[in-house]
């Protein structure tokens, strides 16, 4: 076989030396920076959440896959589509960042520019899911074996199975990224400066990038790769890192200019692009007003808790999605217990405390847990900060961060979104999966 | 004790009988357990927790114990348990991390008898020692396991399993070691008398093991299920647990019971998706021996009714109902199973197997009419009397097809000569009109031929036209006017064209004087040949068609030779359009392979044979253009009608080079099965350059994603030989990075050329450029490499 042998990179070299430097140091982070690294040859940046997470490097490993599994990989969907399906899911919580991030990649995997005026303006198949999407991210509860059936009645916009699940593990993905974004203050600002004019394959895989499969500009993965080690390496020194990035931004800038002279056309299409993508993230959502509300004030009225014996993850959800959707099961499984066993200063009886929590308050109960320790564990103002975050993550609102996080360690805060965005993740997917699991029972 | 319960009941067996039935519960059920003399069972749930007695004809309520206006959660069971020994004993797990006693001796409503709240978690099971009557064991989501005296208000012991939760423990049936498994796919076996540690432990499945289950007589063997839809028994006599059997199911496996007094069947359900119950017989894994299809949602408990009955399962089901199967009223899959094999080799190779019976009784049978040899093997499997399976031997054929018939060289011929893209329409076909000619396949020849006819732009015409003209000699034949074209302003071909005017039979004479001539200039204008138009379309092939016709045409051509859109004719009759470009056939073969002599024999049908009438009949159509989209309904059944000769490759070859102009009319999912046919032909004769530029060509979303899938690949590093899969060019182990070039000193990672005298080398191109000017090695190691 014969691979890209026109397209050989020699000016890479540089590059390894550095990263052979690296490579001598040892443990974490090293592992971190070859992380970013990879996400780095792959899309030609890092993104923000990336770098945040990369304080927990295990984790990270686990997230970036599932999520390039999900977005990149095998499955049913079209990748226009997955990036699409992406949007909508972020433009629920309006989070600017992600549906930046996904409007960018839609367009660079061949997506028509036009879908992303509007909803109105995409496929029907899709504006189907606009529902699914609404209850799925504001009150996962109400979502019913109906909407599983409208989705999949038979006809031309009809849904296949395979297709729907994946559709809602990259809408429970993503909602619950909104949430992590919201809680770790991810500046959107950042993502802008970071975006390569250069890069125009989009779908590498990490792996095929880390086997040199793939050809980075050099000038521009050097600098930014250097960049992501000093900012593992020192965590948190927010302005040097800032200022490199506008420095960095500015050289960005030049470089397209001179693209520019190269290839008009292609220059167009990116300023296109860019306009697009700072419009309004309500364009792709319907029923604006349909937001979070107390799960315990409805109980009465006929909403059932799920009761997490009868349906959990590990024996009922992992079953279904990873049947129809074949190992993405394995790569949540993974997930969800690489956030459970993460290294952290909080005790177990603390994360499940935030754990259980955040499923009570999204109508999730476990018969073998006293609820009475989420309020002795858990300050309310504490308490307080998790529902924000699981629940509201709107950009548009202001978050007040409790004092016993903002005294912690960055990594501690990040742990605890880490933590929120997974328990998030898993609640949806359980009521989603049990919607379908009613849906092949009847 | 033991022996004395095992005689009573023994006896009791005797007595059981009743039917396939059934009762709604009210709620669904969780587990389900019966009694020792199989004459009352207990079902438990979130819900419910209720005891049945198990009449002749029905299931009767017998007893409700979830009593209470608000029942707490105690009452809601994960698992129960009814004493194998005594028989007012039951216990219950509850989802809280109760465990639970009930006696049913209480004269109060309330049968409650002890409440252990030790678990922090969840108690998936609960288990009574078969022997002792007042142990019970439980496992939990904590992790834990706990012992349980029931004369004691507290757990006498707790076992650590060190790993993740415990979803099942179970008692040997005969000594003090009970088996745990662990929600991380690892089974432990503990002595009930060493708390501190486990006796043994091994890693039985990927992900949750779900059940487990000692066998009832041979005490070595232990079956396990898990999430991993494997059942696998293991024989645990040995030092390390070895894995004997092994079923693979198609869900998640939640609960597995060893057929009483069947020593190789067990039973299973499933947790997710799946609602039957199997049973198994643990040798032929492949199929269920048996299989009970009532359920409408997951079966969540599954006991047989009595120990040593084997024909009676109870089970209770998330759909709320609680059935009695009979196992003689079980669908058995076997039955259903086609019991004959019939399969193609790639060499048009015919096996078939079937029931040996079958094939002795059959007498009338023919042989293969192609075929000249049979290959018989028959296998017969050692019959086992206590197995229920029918006995069945079976006896194989292998029908060997001819082997010049049916070759299939031509197959390979054809998809490698074949060209798909990269030259204009024109030419593509002529191609491959060419390539099937040489291939002795006349009629696909002339398909393509054909097709370029109907297909061609008609922009082109005036060419042909114009090729018509130069030959200034107005009558002559047609096919000097395309010995004209194919020889240029050669003198030869002038002087050839004056002495050719008159019959045919002189033409071909002169050809053959020609010959070498000819062929210097075929194999000059070859390239441009098919791009002058379609003069040449008029010639067909000769071989294949009745002289009358080939004669009528010919001489229909030289009549209208003057008419520039001549191919417009042909879509009068199919036949006809075949003819004409025989004698350019006869010119290439000529030219090109010694059939030269086979050919000459049909000379002579060229004299003319007049036909009025037909040309009467074709001058009109000659006048006007038909659109392409004219002949797409007459392709997509020529196309279909290869596919169904089996001849995919034509089918495929065809939509490709025709492209856009055909792709509409045919619905994507046969193109897509054409496709996949073709494709699998060509990977099992291991054509993948072949089958990879067919992927490449195809607009089908289905195929073309086919090249999207397992893209990675994997390398060593060239110094310490070990796989570098994460951290790209750099070896993680010897920090070296891999494959460096020696001209250029970067990491190689297209094509690496190495000299095999001093294993230097580097990238092809630089290595390439360096032995142009230098004969030594680029390393400096003083080796002469050579490269050719």
């Amino acid at each position: 076989m014969i691979l890209c042998t026109n397209k050989m990179e020699y000016p890479l070299r540089s590059q390894c030396q550095r990263v052979q430097k690296q490579v001598m140091v040892n443990g974490e982070k090293e592992r971190v920076s070859l992380l970013v690294m990879k996400a780095l040859v792959s899309r030609g940046s890092v993104d923000a959440v990336s770098q945040q997470m990369a304080t927990h490097p295990q984790y990270l490993e686990s997230f970036l896959r599932t999520q390039h599994y999900i977005l990149h990989m095998d499955g049913p969907l079209p990748l226009p589509y997955r990036h699409y399906i992406a949007i909508m899911a972020a433009a629920r919580h309006h989070c600017d960042y992600l549906v930046y991030l996904h409007s960018a990649q839609f367009l660079r995997v061949g997506g028509d520019h036009l879908w992303l005026q509007s909803l109105e303006a995409a496929p029907p198949r899709l504006r189907l899911l606009d529902h699914i999407n609404k209850v799925l991210a504001h009150q996962p509860w109400l979502t019913a074996c109906s909407h599983i059936q409208t989705l999949l009645k038979a006809g031309e916009q009809c849904w296949s199975l395979a297709e729907l699940v994946q559709a809602v593990v990259i809408l429970a993905h993503c909602h619950s990224l909104c949430s992590f974004v919201f809680g770790c203050d991810v500046n959107p600002d950042f993502v802008l400066f970071s975006k390569s004019p250069n890069d125009t394959l989009p779908a590498f895989c990490p792996y095929d990038a880390a086997n040199g499969n793939t050809n980075v500009p050099q000038s521009l993965a050097a600098p930014s790769e250097h960049r992501t080690r000093r900012r593992s390496l020192e965590s948190s020194c927010e302005m040097v890192f800032l200022r490199e990035r506008i420095q960095k931004s500015q050289e960005e800038r030049d470089k397209r200019e001179e693209h520019f002279l190269q290839t008009h056309q292609q220059t167009d299409m990116e300023e296109e692009e860019e306009m697009i993508c700072f419009a309004d993230p309500s364009r792709f959502i319907t029923d604006p007003d349909f937001c979070y509300q107390e799960f315990s004030r409805r109980e009465e009225d006929r909403f059932q808790v799920l009761r997490i014996q009868d349906y959990s993850w590990e024996d009922h959800g992992f079953s279904l999605v990873n049947r129809l959707y074949s190992d993405i099961g394995h790569l949540l499984d993974d997930r969800f217990r690489s956030v459970a066993t993460l290294p952290s200063l909080h005790s177990p009886d603390l994360k499940r405390a935030v754990w259980n929590y955040i499923h009570c308050v999204l109508g999730i109960r476990y018969d073998d847990y006293d609820y009475g320790e989420v309020n002795q564990l858990l300050e309310p103002d504490l308490k307080l900060y998790i529902k924000a975050v699981a629940c509201f993550p709107d950009a548009t609102k202001t978050l007040m961060c409790p004092l016993s996080l903002t005294a912690s360690k960055s990594s501690e805060r990040i742990h605890i979104n880490l933590l929120i965005m997974e328990a998030r993740l898993q609640a949806e997917l359980l009521y989603a999966l049990r919607a379908i699991t009613q849906y092949m029972i009847t | 004790m033991e022996k004395m319960s095992r005689v009573t009941t023994a006896l009791s067996s005797n007595t059981i009988s009743g039917k396939t039935m059934f009762c709604h519960l009210d709620a669904p059920a969780n587990a389900i357990s019966v009694c020792r003399d199989a004459s009352q069972v207990v079902v438990a749930g979130r819900n419910i927790f209720k005891i049945y007695t198990i009449e002749e004809e029905q299931f009767v309520e017998k007893l409700n114990l979830r009593v209470g206006r608000k029942p707490s959660l105690n009452f809601s069971c994960a698992d129960v348990m009814w004493h194998q020994m005594e028989e007012n004993l039951l216990a219950t797990a509850a989802t809280n991390g109760a465990v639970v006693t009930w006696n049913l001796g209480k004269p109060s409503r309330n049968k409650q008898d002890q409440l252990f709240t030790e678990h922090k978690r969840t108690v998936n099971k609960v288990c009574f020692h078969p022997t002792e009557v007042y142990m019970l064991l439980s496992g939990s989501q904590d992790g834990l396991m706990k012992c349980f005296d029931l004369r004691k208000k507290e757990s006498v012991s707790t076992f650590s399993g060190q790993s993740e939760s415990v979803r099942d423990v179970q008692f040997s049936m005969k000594d003090f070691t009970f088996a745990a498994s662990f929600e991380n796919g690892n089974v432990q076996l503990w002595d009930i008398r060493r708390p501190d540690r486990y006796e043994r432990m091994f890693t039985a499945h990927t992900g949750p093991v779900f059940c487990c289950d000692w066998h009832p007589d041979d005490r070595g063997w232990l079956a396990t299920g898990g999430r991993d839809k494997m059942v696998k028994v293991w024989d645990m006599t040995t030092n390390r647990a070895k894995e004997i059997y092994c079923v693979q199911t198609i869900a998640s496996v939640a609960r597995v019971k060893w057929r009483p007094e069947k020593r190789f069947h067990l039973a299973t359900c499933s947790m997710m998706v799946d609602h039957n119950i199997y049973v198994w017989d643990i040798r032929r894994p492949f199929i269920p021996f048996a299989t009970f299809e009532e359920h409408k949602d997951v079966t969540t408990g599954i006991v047989w009714r009595h120990q040593h009955d084997p024909d009676f399962l109870l089970s209770g089901s998330k759909d709320s109902t609680l059935y009695q199967h009979m196992f003689k009223d079980a669908t058995r899959p076997v039955d259903k199973a086609n019991p004959e094999g019939l399969c193609f080799g790639l060499m048009g190779d015919l096996a078939f197997a079937a029931k040996e019976s079958l094939i002795n009784s059959d007498t009338n049978r023919k042989p293969y009419a192609g075929g000249d040899r049979r290959n018989p093997l028959f296998f017969f499997k050692k019959t086992d009397p206590t197995e229920q399976f029918a006995h069945v031997s079976s006896a194989l054929t292998i029908y060997e097809t001819d082997f010049d018939s049916n070759h299939m060289d031509w197959f390979v011929n054809t998809a490698q000569r074949y060209l798909l893209s990269g030259k204009p329409f024109a030419e593509l076909c002529d191609h491959n009109a060419k390539v099937a000619r040489e291939l002795k396949r006349p009629q696909v020849s002339t398909t393509w031929t054909m097709l370029r006819i109907m297909f061609s732009d008609p922009a082109n015409l005036p060419a042909a036209g114009l090729n018509h003209s130069l030959s200034k000699l107005g009558s002559l034949p047609l096919m000097n006017s395309f010995s004209m074209k194919e020889m240029g302003s050669g003198l030869g071909s002038e002087s050839r064209l004056e002495r050719s005017k008159g019959d045919n039979r002189q033409e071909n004479i002169h050809l053959e004087a020609g010959n070498s001539h000819i062929s210097n200039n075929n194999e000059e204008n070859e390239e441009t040949e098919g791009s002058d138009g379609p003069a040449e379309c008029m010639f067909g092939d000769a071989e294949l068609d009745d002289d009358d016709l080939y004669s009528m045409d010919h001489e229909n051509q030289a009549e209208e030779q003057e008419y520039t859109l001549p191919q417009e004719g042909f879509q009068l009759r199919h036949e006809i359009v075949d003819n004409p470009s025989a004698p350019e056939h006869f010119q290439q073969d000529k030219a090109d392979s010694p059939h030269v002599s086979g050919n000459e024999a049909e000379v002579p049908c060229l004299t003319p044979i007049e036909s009025f009438s037909l040309i009467s009949i074709s001058q009109p159509l000659f006048t006007h253009h038909l659109p392409a989209s004219f002949f797409c309904p007459i392709v997509r059944e020529m196309l279909s009608y290869y596919a169904e000769q089996g001849d995919v490759q034509m089918a495929v070859s065809v939509l490709i080079v025709l492209g856009e102009k055909i792709r509409k009319e045919i619905d994507d999912l046969t193109q897509e099965h054409w496709y996949m046919s073709y494709i699998d032909m060509l990977q099992r004769f291991e054509l993948w350059n072949v089958s990879n530029e067919v992927i490449k060509l195809s607009t089908c979303s289905a195929i073309t994603c086919l090249n999207q899938t397992s893209t990675t690949l994997h390398i060593n590093c060239s110094n310490c030989k070990r796989p570098m899969s994460s951290k790209g060019w750099m070896c993680d182990r010897c920090h070296q990075c891999a494959s460096i070039c020696a001209v250029c000193h970067h990491v190689v990672k297209g094509l690496f050329v190495w000299c095999q005298g001093c294993s230097h080398g580097g990238h092809l191109e630089h290595i390439m450029n360096w032995l142009k000017s230098s004969a030594h090695c680029p390393a400096g190691c003083g080796h002469l490499c050579e490269y050719t």
